[in-house]
């Protein structure tokens, strides 16, 4: 185990580089593939491929944000999908402003479903919503808002472990009881959708289908190189210090919470851009995303990968989003059954997830050259931190 | 005899000729009236009067809509008492006749089929065509009757409750005929209730009285009754009637009313309240006890409380004519079945995560989602319909305020039945006390030679079969279907976690206070909203006490 843990110190965080650079290259060539190349090409990439790619991006982008809390921190978020719908209800509200008059009403002012509902003016959220910025700037507020309050609540009163857990789950399960109310002027239960363009750019224009996808990489690559920078850093030992226990960490004289805190904001952060990203792309937001089942399906993704490693993280995310997208075109009853089981066989067999796997079977081709160990294993998951880590 | 049959004879052939048909029947009645003291007392009235109620009935199959009042008004004074099924059905709309023969029946449907009945007699008349059959028409104007008509015959019922019932009835319809039953009635009545209801009556239609003073009485008559014509009446009095002492009277009354009303308002409100808590208290207690004792997280809990739902649904597929016992046989089976799947999950999975609370968490949310689609696919994706027995439907009426409804109140019953059982047995018993001892210190347990695994997967099975417990509550009060258990899983921690960690009477406190909030928050904000704000309230306290309400002391707690 020991050795595994010094190979990962050596090796597995130098990836980032590579990955970026896989990463990249792919984008770049699926771009042109699709822009460049004629239709009847081997080359040829449909836009449905591209926003399909787009799309896993995104949610590789919400993995690294759950990676970054529960791999790093030991933080058990089952309330992600809170950040990331409502990163993705300001960019929508902001293309719904977009609409215009273009809608089914024809009103200038207001979206379809407030002129259904018979409202007479814009409520006081929605103002401003037309000003991309000040969407952007909501984008990152709101959800770095919520997760501090929370944040600042939950870590300041010490709530760990599972208890935080199902705390996160209640917070998104009673944000989604909102979301589904009409009188919320959110859309209620359609959500917003019909969107037509984006700073000017057509939504159902490829090329700006292929730039959504191509900004969603690279937002994903800066993020990455970003968080690993963090986790790198003396903050970052403290944070890992802060989930192998907590109380030696604070005895050191480190406050924890306020670590805490602000790992918890950064990850809500980008969360929420992940759902900014996300719904120009799939066209839609509705109440649904912030469902207690799309948190938890998150973090097995993070589990699948192998939590503690950023790389992990992103290729659980791909995986099991490609397996999803295959299995519920084939067999669409078959799904749950086959995400159960990946919940119970990961937790029960491979609870390095597969990064894990892979450096295991690295690491027995190098075992006769490394026999030491290290006492500062950076990338160790605890076996019960949350456990314990609590009060004293 | 034979002379009435003649003159029955007569009177078909005629009703044959005649399309008017008025007279015809009341000369009938007549001679029959008159004919009946000549007949031996015993036997004959019955036969008679059936007689001539078949009659009057197969003119009712041939009358036209509009004629068709005085036919029944003559049915209620020859036919009486044993006509009250055949005015029912026909109140409902079930009332047919047979094309053929013109035999009236009442008519059920059931599983897509109609049973057949006769009116007189109730002989069952087994499956029945619908082609056969003709529908009896009833228009307001009827159905005003019918009401009345089964007041009126009811007035005399043996049942108190059906006495009561049918002075309700009148009180709409008062005038000298019904006031003269009333009157009769109120003399030989027996029970206070019918009483207090016919002095009612009778005050209402005094209240037109021209004297002041017995208008005053009426109102101090009045002002004892919750009776929404009573209500109605006094605020009619304290508008406009031309005595001021008997105006305030009435406005005094009237404020006391509904002073009255907005205390049984109150207490409505707090049962619904403590109904709800007993619903959570039920999901909640078998996670209090994996949760709280054994410190496992099971999110897989919701899905037991479905598979207990489940039983009860396909016990009484095995068992259709017997859905009155159906539930005693679902109770204990339902245990068994999820009780078993808990130690099979125990076993299996939860076993080799000990100590590892996050990851037990992911993984028993693995198996709610394999139980789920499980249930999809055997049953369906749809909602299911598990019937209620007999003795659960209904309510119990305290005051014409407030009534409150039978398979609630059982379930609060059994909610704090259970509980007392689940104290007993973790209290009293050798399985509580080893359960105790683990919970308390496992390697100190294990070292005193308890069985520690034994015990693991023992609790775990007394937690998830009484999930399914609360899951056969549950289906007499809301759907079955694959999304039970989602819908009381994130309810349950709450309570769980509210309540303090590995305390009983803590869940059972929280469970009732968040019920309670819950009602009495949503009148004023509407149901969402009001689970929302519990929900905030909940995340909120457990930030200023991260224990609960109750939390545990001593080594154990760390």
């Amino acid at each position: 185990m020991n050795q595994l843990m010094r190979f990962s110190r050596l090796h597995g965080d130098s990836k980032v580089a590579p990955f970026v650079a896989i990463l990249v290259l792919v984008t770049l060539l699926a771009s042109m593939g699709n822009l460049l190349m004629p239709q009847d090409s081997v080359f040829y990439v449909s836009t449905y491929t591209i926003t399909l790619l787009g799309k896993y991006l995104c949610y590789a982008m919400l993995a690294l944000a759950v990676d970054v809390i529960w791999g790093y921190c030991g933080i058990l978020s089952l309330g992600h999908g809170a950040f990331f719908a409502l990163g993705g209800y300001a960019m929508g509200m902001y293309l719904m402003r977009q609409i215009g008059d273009r809608g089914v009403y024809g009103n200038p002012e207001l979206p379809d479903f407030m002129v259904f509902l018979n409202w007479s003016e814009l409520p006081w959220f929605w103002q401003g919503m037309d000003q991309f910025w000040f969407a952007m700037l909501m984008v990152l507020l709101v959800p770095g808002i919520l997760a501090f309050v929370f944040g600042w609540l939950a870590f300041r009163s010490r709530v760990t472990g599972v208890y935080l857990s199902i705390m996160t789950q209640a917070l998104t399960y009673a944000l989604m009881l909102a979301f589904f109310r009409n009188e919320m002027g959110f859309g209620g239960n359609n959500g917003l959708t019909d969107f037509k363009d984006i700073v000017g750019f057509d939504l159902q224009a490829d090329s700006t289908r292929v730039t959504l996808f191509a900004i969603t990489a690279l937002m994903l690559a800066v993020i990455l190189v970003v968080s690993h920078k963090i986790l790198q850093s003396r903050m970052g030992k403290v944070i890992v210090a802060i989930r192998d226990g907590e109380s030696r960490a604070r005895f050191i004289g480190y406050r924890t919470e306020r670590f805490k805190v602000w790992l918890f904001v950064y990850s809500a952060l980008i969360a929420g851009v992940a759902g900014a990203l996300y719904v120009p792309q799939v066209g839609i937001i509705n109440p649904g995303e912030f469902s207690p089942l799309n948190s938890i399906e998150m973090v097995i993704w993070v589990a699948v990968g192998g939590r503690g490693t950023l790389i992990g993280a992103i290729v659980g995310a791909l995986l099991v989003n490609y397996a999803k997208t295959k299995f519920t075109a084939i067999m669409p009853d078959g799904w749950l059954f086959a995400l159960g089981a990946l919940f119970v066989f990961v937790t029960l067999y491979l609870p390095q997830g597969l990064m894990g796997l892979y450096k295991k079977m690295m690491d027995k081709r190098k075992n006769t050259t490394d026999g030491g160990s290290g006492p500062d294993d950076v990338l160790s998951a605890p076996v019960q931190s949350s456990a314990k880590g609590g009060d004293v | 005899m034979r002379r009435l049959f003649a003159i029955l004879c007569c009177y078909v052939a005629a009703s044959m000729v005649s399309v008017q048909a008025q007279e015809p029947v009341a000369l009938t009645g007549d001679i029959q009236a008159a004919a009946m003291p000549e007949t031996t007392p015993e036997k004959a009235p019955e036969t008679v009067t059936s007689d001539s109620v078949e009659t009057l009935l197969t003119k009712l199959t041939a009358v036209k809509l509009s004629k068709a009042l005085p036919v029944l008004e003559k049915l209620e004074t020859q036919g009486g008492a044993a006509l009250l099924p055949m005015f029912k059905s026909m109140l409902a709309g079930d009332l047919y006749y047979i094309k053929s023969s013109k035999a009236v029946i009442a008519v059920v449907k059931a599983d897509g089929k109609l049973t057949g009945r006769t009116v007189l007699g109730n002989q069952d008349l087994g499956v029945i065509e619908k082609k056969q059959i003709k529908k009896i028409r009833v228009n307001n104007k009827l159905r005003v009757f019918l009401r009345q008509a089964i007041a009126r015959l009811q007035i005399g019922a043996p049942d108190a409750e059906l006495r009561l019932l049918a002075v309700k009835t009148l009180l709409n319809s008062l005038n000298s005929d019904t006031v003269e039953i009333l009157n009769s009635a109120r003399a030989s009545e027996s029970d206070e209730d019918v009483r207090n209801m016919i002095d009612l009556a009778l005050a209402l239609h005094q209240s037109a009285s021209p004297s002041s003073e017995t208008r005053y009485a009426v109102v101090a008559v009045l002002a004892d009754s919750l009776e929404k014509e009573a209500r109605n009446k006094l605020a009619e009095i304290a508008e406009q009637d031309s005595d001021k002492k008997v105006r305030l009277a009435a406005a005094k009354a009237l404020k006391k009313i509904n002073e009255r009303i907005e205390f049984y308002d109150f207490i409505d409100q707090l049962f619904f309240g403590l109904s709800l808590g007993s619903v959570l208290l039920l999901a909640a207690i078998g996670l209090a006890i994996t949760f709280g004792v054994m410190g496992v997280i099971n999110m897989a809990h919701g899905e037991m409380i479905m598979l207990g739902a489940y039983t009860t649904y396909v016990v009484q597929l095995m068992m259709p004519n017997a859905i009155e016992y159906s539930l005693w046989v679902a109770i204990p089976l339902a245990f068994v079945v999820s009780g078993l799947v808990g130690v099979m999950i125990e076993r299996g999975v939860i076993r080799h995560l000990h100590g590892r609370p996050l990851e037990t968490l992911l993984a028993t949310f693995g198996i709610s989602l394999i139980l789920q689609q499980l249930v999809r696919s055997v049953f369906s994706p749809l909602n299911r319909q598990v019937a209620s027995p007999e003795w659960l439907s209904g309510s119990l009426e305290i005051n014409p305020v407030l009534s409150l409804t039978l398979n609630r109140l059982y379930i609060l019953a059994f909610a704090l039945l259970v509980f007392g059982l689940l104290l007993i047995i973790l209290r009293k018993t050798s399985l509580g006390l080893n359960v105790r001892a683990v919970s308390q210190n496992r390697d100190m347990a294990k070292a005193m030679g308890i069985k520690t695994g034994w015990v693991d997967a023992m609790t775990f099975g007394l937690g998830s079969g009484i999930a399914g417990i609360a899951g056969v509550a549950l289906s007499q009060l809301t759907n079955v279907g694959p999304n039970l258990g989602q819908a009381y899983i994130i309810d349950s921690f709450m309570v769980v976690v509210f309540g303090g960690v590995g305390n009983l009477w803590g869940t059972l406190v929280a469970a009732f206070s968040l019920g309670i909030a819950n009602k009495f928050l949503e009148p004023v904000t509407g149901a969402v909203l009001a689970s929302i704000f519990v929900l905030v309230f909940i995340i909120l306290f457990i930030q200023k006490r991260p224990k609960g309400l109750f939390p545990q002391k001593g080594r154990a707690a760390e």
